[in-house]
């Protein structure tokens, strides 16, 4: 199982408590885990990335095993850590300063 | 006995405020959304526990939030798994789709270029004032949005672009469509206003727009002060008895039209200063009016530090000062252009918000004011029901 974690704001919209399992097979890309969510959690497309065009919204960012995905393009594949359900991948509002 | 119910939309979640038609003790829910911006929220007239709200972020965008039980619980319309599978069991994810339709078009950007339409939130939503699943949506970039199902699915009136659209141009507040008035007596006629874009009308249901604008005069905001579109029009209102009459705040002066905006004309009068955002008209008497003067564009908070409504019992012209129960030192909140609202009660209650977090009524057509409540987040919106 794909374990994803979702910001505060998402998992409430969604109504979920903390991280989310979502059923996938290979190949495991940020675009199959994301259309995977939104099949399971329909409130959260539009919230990550654009209806129309697909791409990440700006101030979403993609983490995983200490890295920054963000701007890979959506048919990488994710790491085999994340694949075999050890690491969370995480969709993380991006910081707000101030 | 009447009941009151009062939707708040902050900056930080929505509050819901309820009392009896005494309008003295009052209990607050909220926030609902927490952590969310919400524009605005507004009930419909024909199943006043049916509830839209315009739930919205810099980070994740617009959700439509929709409530059948008076604000107890909320729903986004249409997100339900099962209901929005397409065939190809792909989530259509329908309730917060707002796509502007055909060719996109342009309209200027501040550099003076030509810039793609795009979608950013709502600003406002109108409930049909007949169909509780019918509402109008009102957006920036500038577009009108109409739902027929609730909320699930929302389809552009595409035909407001086609009205010089080319030529507008956002101020600093965004181009948004940010108030929707339906004419009681005509369900095909529509005013609309535009920040920095104008005042439009449609007479067909929302196939065809035209401006509003003779009689507006911006000689400090646009190059030419008589254009026929640009003008900041911050709010319009009417009185559901007397629909071809209609108030507006600009940026600059207030003005009514007595002909559905076919012709303006300025009724600032003895205004201390006509620049403001809400401008609202008593239930009970159609010629009562209620604005809030801002000190100027550059400084946006009451004159003096005092804060003062003015009511004109003339339709304009004439004005005196409200200010009893308002702070009359010290006071630099702003009132934005939908946080104002009226009761339908036989004594006309008057509601407003500010940006320091503060709601008031009264319950007495402006003559004296209470705080409901004080510490808000920033008041982005204001609409009262009133409940038999």
């Amino acid at each position: 199982m794909i374990r994803v974690v979702l910001p505060f704001h998402l998992r409430n919209l969604a109504r979920v408590e903390s991280e989310v399992e979502l059923a996938l097979a290979p190949p495991v890309t940020i675009r199959a885990v994301l259309d995977a969510l939104e099949l399971q959690y329909p409130v959260l497309r539009g919230t990550i990335r654009d209806h129309g065009t697909l791409k990440r919204r700006p101030f979403v960012r993609f983490f995983a095993c200490q890295e920054d995905l963000s701007h890979e393009p959506p048919e990488s594949p994710l790491p085999g850590a994340v694949i075999n359900g050890t690491e969370p991948f995480l969709i993380v509002g991006a910081m707000a300063g101030g | 006995m009447s009941k009151i119910r009062v939707l708040v939309g902050t900056k930080k979640g929505a509050f819901i405020l309820t009392a009896d038609g005494l309008r003295k003790n009052w209990k607050i829910s909220g926030p609902h959304f927490a952590g969310w911006e919400i524009y605005h929220l507004k009930g419909s007239p024909a199943d006043p526990n049916r509830i839209y709200a315009s739930q919205t972020s810099g980070w994740f965008g617009q959700i439509i939030q929709r409530s059948d039980d008076g604000g107890k619980t909320w729903n986004t319309p249409g997100s339900s798994p099962d209901e929005l599978k397409s065939p190809g069991g792909f989530p259509k994810g329908e309730s917060n789709k707002f796509v502007y339709e055909g060719d996109v078009g342009k309209h200027l950007w501040y550099d003076g270029t030509a810039h793609p339409w795009e979608f950013k939130r709502i600003w406002h939503i109108e409930p049909s004032l007949t169909d509780p699943d019918t509402a109008y949506a009102g957006a920036e970039d500038a577009a009108i949005f109409k739902t027929t199902n609730g909320g699930k699915t929302w389809k552009e009136l595409s035909g407001l672009r086609n009205a010089k659209s080319n030529l507008w141009q956002p101020g600093a507040g965004g181009m948004g469509v940010h108030t929707i008035l339906l004419d009681p007596k005509n369900e095909k006629r529509i005013f609309i206003a535009i920040s920095a874009g104008g005042c439009f009308r449609t007479d067909d249901g929302g196939k065809t727009w035209k401006p509003i604008t003779k009689g507006l005069k911006s000689p400090y905001e646009l190059p030419d002060p008589d254009a026929e579109v640009g003008h900041c029009v911050h709010r319009i209102a009417l009185h559901p008895s007397k629909p071809d009459v209609l108030f507006m705040q600009k940026h600059w002066d207030v003005l009514r039209s007595d002909n559905a905006g076919d012709q303006w004309n300025e009724v600032s009068g003895n205004l201390p200063t006509d620049f403001g955002f809400p401008i609202d008209v008593n239930f009970n008497e159609p010629e009562t009016i209620y604005v809030v003067p801002i000190t100027s564009d550059s400084l946006h908070y009451p004159p003096e530090g005092k804060l003062r409504v003015y009511r004109s019992q003339t339709g304009g012209g004439e004005w005196e000062p409200l200010m009893k129960g308002l702070p009359q030192k010290d006071c630099y909140v702003n009132v934005l252009r939908d946080a104002m609202a009226v009761d339908s009660l036989d004594k006309c209650g008057v509601y407003f918000g500010t940006t320091g977090g503060q709601v008031y009524c009264s319950a007495n057509g402006g003559n004296s004011w209470n705080a409901i409540v004080r510490d808000l987040p920033a008041v982005y919106s204001v609409e009262v029901q009133t409940l038999k």
